[in-house]
């Protein structure tokens, strides 16, 4: 299969970049490491006039701790994420759902910053961006623009970003002591997206009740989902069986998915309150509760 | 639509062309560079027949673009061989039986030759997991797990 022909620019410079974005609008696609972009051109689902290739521009590959956040560049490839000391200790979460992204192959080419900013409810990332309460810091014709990742997600491929904006960075508070977090995905084979997934970050105050929760559902709708009333729920509770088993059912209730090859609505939707369920468990072990 | 000019070192020899950007960079091995070990399979990115080395990384090459490759080292299967004598994963697939029809075989290579090189001593499980993106419809990959694990004893 081949893509429909376009042309093919290699900015050095974001700002470069961004003026091919804005001089060609509609009509061009920034290409990060291809992994979702590529098939979906080969398979004649998209076409785009334009690609805008950011992967030479220097300096969008790091991950780094500073003042108490976690900075990760856009063009970070998942293996970097997978491989990384900090993400591994630090952020499980991360960790958890990295290895589970398409296959190790893929994961050498592919980038945070497409999985976040391509907008398919399939990528895994959004739903942690979600639960983490990352920040998305974009590069447009104006400057720099910081966006919440709860106001990120406006439909299906639609994010915040504007046509001649570039996601650059993602930036997440470092949890403080008694948190945990944890990505539960179920999905039938390498490869494949997910069935369901969850995505719980939380915090223990220092009686073992919750001090913070939040919750992200990933392929539950057309945009990531936030299960903020089982948050809510959660919130200043000291978590036991019942509780936890409730706060699943609350967050399921959130998702609406579509039924397809992969299940039909109500499976993927007790799916979503099953790897909710165990989410949670696994991020409150990890913040030492129980 | 332009053309592009790029260059690419394969297999250690600088060869260059003059692509559309829509060219894949398992079309221009195969097509322009006429090395036919790297296979196109499934071409969507699943199966990994088409596995090269991209800068030392394994990827798939029906899913990369001629034009993304431009300056870069890039080692498909004609390149494992070195003066000769196969690389140990080669000689590993033979001695263990590793293929039987051999279709997915240039790429199971280039998927372990690579685990190898940062992992010298890779336990079952890792050597299953490096290769979950390589698709083995004959052996059941009981046979490819040991190839691995001869290669790996032979590189230590």
């Amino acid at each position: 299969m081949i893509p429909a022909a376009f042309d093919y620019h290699r900015p050095r410079t974001l700002d470069e970049a961004v003026k091919l974005l804005s001089s060609h609008g509609d009509e061009a696609k920034v290409l990060s490491g291809g992994m979702s972009l590529l098939p979906m051109l080969k398979l004649r689902l998209a076409s785009y006039e334009h690609l805008v290739d950011i992967g030479r521009i220097p300096g969008l590959d790091y991950i780094k701790e500073e003042k108490g956040t976690l900075r990760i560049g856009a063009m970070t490839r998942q293996a970097a994420l997978e491989r990384s000391d900090l993400i591994r200790s630090k952020f499980p979460i991360l960790a958890d759902a990295v290895a589970l992204i398409a296959d190790p192959l893929v994961r050498n080419r592919g980038t945070i910053g497409g999985n976040v900013a391509n907008g398919d409810p399939g990528n895994d990332q959004p739903a942690i961006m979600l639960a983490l309460g990352a920040t998305l810091v974009a590069r447009g014709p104006k400057g720099e623009r910081s966006i919440a990742a709860n106001k990120f997600y406006k439909g299906l491929y639609e994010t915040a970003l504007a046509r001649n904006e570039i996601l650059t960075e993602i930036r997440i508070p470092v949890p403080p002591a008694r948190s945990g977090g944890a990505y539960a995905k179920l999905k039938r084979k390498t490869g494949d997206f997910a069935v369901a997934a969850a995505a719980v970050q939380l915090t223990l105050d220092a009686k073992g009740a919750i001090e913070r929760v939040a919750i992200g559902l990933t392929n539950a709708a057309l945009t990531p989902v936030e299960a903020s009333d089982a948050a809510k729920f959660l919130t200043g509770k000291t978590p036991d069986d019942k509780t936890i088993v409730e706060a699943s059912k609350m967050a399921a209730v959130k998702s609406s998915p579509s039924a397809d090859r992969r299940g039909s609505v109500e499976y993927k939707k007790e799916m979503a309150r099953v790897l909710t369920e165990r989410a949670l468990r696994k991020a409150l072990q990890r913040a030492g509760g129980k | 639509m332009a053309k592009h000019k790029i260059s690419v070192t394969i297999n250690g020899a600088v060869r260059e062309a003059e692509v559309e950007a829509r060219l894949l960079l398992v079309h221009l091995i195969r097509e322009d560079f006429r090395m036919t070990g790297t296979h196109v399979g499934c071409d969507t990115s699943h199966c990994g027949a088409c596995t090269v080395h991209l800068d030392g990384q394994p990827v798939k090459s029906c899913t990369v673009l001629a034009v993304q490759a431009d300056g870069a080292k890039i080692t498909t299967v004609e390149g494992l061989e070195q003066g000769g004598k196969l690389h140990p994963v080669q000689e590993g697939f033979y001695e263990k039986h590793g293929l039987q029809c051999g279709f997915c075989t240039p790429g199971m290579l280039m998927t372990t030759s690579a685990l190898l090189e940062r992992n010298k001593n890779p336990t079952e499980l890792e050597i299953r997991q490096a290769i979950s993106g390589n698709l083995c419809r004959c052996t059941g990959y009981v046979n490819i797990i040991k190839a691995v694990q001869y290669a790996a004893e032979k590189m230590r």
